[in-house]
């Protein structure tokens, strides 16, 4: 498959769990908002190695939060907070999109998650 | 092992699946094997892709015209085919349910025009991912199902109308109880809208569930699966099946991965209709050799505007 070079390191980037409610004390939290047709922020910047939790809400209907090569696939329900830990492993930018259609616009809810060194 | 297909090259394979690939302008030329003495009992159809009827943006200034000249193209055909499938995004997305039955009734009022004596829907996820497939089923029918032709099984496989891009469980059973009265060598030819396998899930073009679907066909030997919504010609095998991805009839988007975001590419008022085609597929008389030829709509004729909504 082509064009892949600005993608560094394309898997198992980054240990990942669907949080529990329960977040370490010590870990870094990022909120996520989700609307159509975008994300807020839209480029989430980590750190490698540091453990983080994004906080995943919508402000109008359901959206999905998909990134594919960190092997995350989850729902953004309206009214509930869905939680994503990641403890980056590789440097790179990792591309995440809605995986939820919602309309015309949702080819462009997209954004990156670049861990930087 | 999988091999992706350069496009504009002539490749010939052993069994079903195997093709011919061409390229061309819209009526400048017809079918290869009709052209080069074909049996009688050869037949060919036309898949048209991703109209996006409805849609109004920069990618495409002349969205409102790029139905008609389609139609005016294969019409133009020295023979009609047998039929002519449209694998899906028939209309241009909308919130408004009113506004989505009317694109879909303008649709089928403009493909009112084809010649062809047949012609086979299904949905994509702008015609069915907002209402799970309501309005498509009122105005098309089914969105999945299968019908035999000249010695061809062929099969529609749903995998929008869920807005998580899943065939799911019971479609599953349905296809793999539509499939085991045939033969291990029947040809099967699949039309789904979504690519089956995992060609750039970071861009949203896979199938939730697609790997379970070409599970169940591989216990077939000759399968070739044809698709849309890539918005470009695409050739890609997962072992024994052929998948191939068509043009669009609204704006082409790059090549998977190539860029970071998925935009589509950008207009050029020198080749307005640059990227955008159809493509012929004929079958010769084994049943198990399939020709494709690219059609395009550069050095199609123009025709009146009409009016169109919608937006990128």
């Amino acid at each position: 498959m082509r064009g892949l070079h600005w993608i560094l390191g394309a898997s198992l980037a980054a240990i990942l769990a669907a949080a529990s409610s329960e977040v370490a004390a010590q870990e870094k939290v990022i909120q996520v908002t989700a609307e159509k047709f975008k994300f807020t922020p839209a480029v989430i910047e980590l750190k490698l190695g540091e453990p983080v939790v994004l906080e995943l809400t919508t402000l109008d209907r359901k959206h999905g939060f998909q990134v594919p090569d960190l092997n995350v696939d989850e729902n953004i329900e309206p009214g509930k907070v869905t939680r994503v830990r990641i403890v980056p492993a590789k440097v790179g930018t990792f591309l995440f999109h809605c995986d939820v259609f919602c309309g015309s616009g949702h080819e462009e809810m997209a954004g990156e998650i670049v861990v930087k060194p | 092992m999988n091999e992706p297909k350069g496009r504009r090259e002539f490749i010939k394979l052993l069994g079903f699946g195997g093709v011919v690939f061409a390229s061309g302008l819209a009526g400048a030329c017809t079918n290869i094997l009709r052209k080069s003495g074909g049996q009688e009992d050869d037949f060919f159809f036309v898949q048209l892709s991703d109209t996006h009827w409805g849609f109004k943006g920069p990618p495409n200034p002349e969205a409102a015209n790029t139905l008609r000249q389609a139609v005016q193209a294969v019409n133009a055909l020295q023979q009609q085919p047998d039929f002519i499938v449209f694998t899906g995004d028939l209309t241009h997305t909308t919130d408004d349910e009113a506004e989505r039955h009317k694109r879909m009734r303008e649709f089928k009022a403009i493909v009112a025009d084809l010649k062809a004596p047949v012609q086979r829907y299904m949905p994509g996820e702008h015609d069915a991912s907002l209402d799970q497939g309501k309005a498509f089923q009122e105005h098309f029918g089914a969105t999945h199902y299968s019908f035999d032709h000249k010695g061809i099984h062929f099969a529609v496989l749903d995998n929008v109308s869920d807005p998580q891009a899943a065939i799911g469980d019971a479609q599953l059973d349905w296809l793999l109880a539509d499939l085991k009265r045939l033969s291990a060598n029947a040809p099967i030819v699949v039309f789904t809208h979504r690519p089956l396998f995992d060609l750039a899930p970071q861009w949203d073009w896979a199938t939730k569930d697609g790997s379970k679907a070409i599970d169940l066909l591989q216990h077939w030997r000759n399968v070739t699966v044809f698709y849309g919504h890539i918005h470009q010609e695409h050739h890609f095998r997962t072992g024994a099946i052929a998948h191939h991805a068509a043009q669009s009839l609204i704006f082409p988007l790059p090549a998977p991965l190539s860029q970071p975001k998925r935009v589509p590419v950008p207009w050029d008022p020198a080749h307005p209709r640059r990227g955008l085609g159809f493509r012929e597929i004929s079958v010769d008389e084994s049943r198990l050799v399939l020709t494709l030829k690219e059609d395009s709509l550069e050095g199609a004729g123009t025709v009146q505007p009409a009016a169109a909504g919608g937006s990128y």
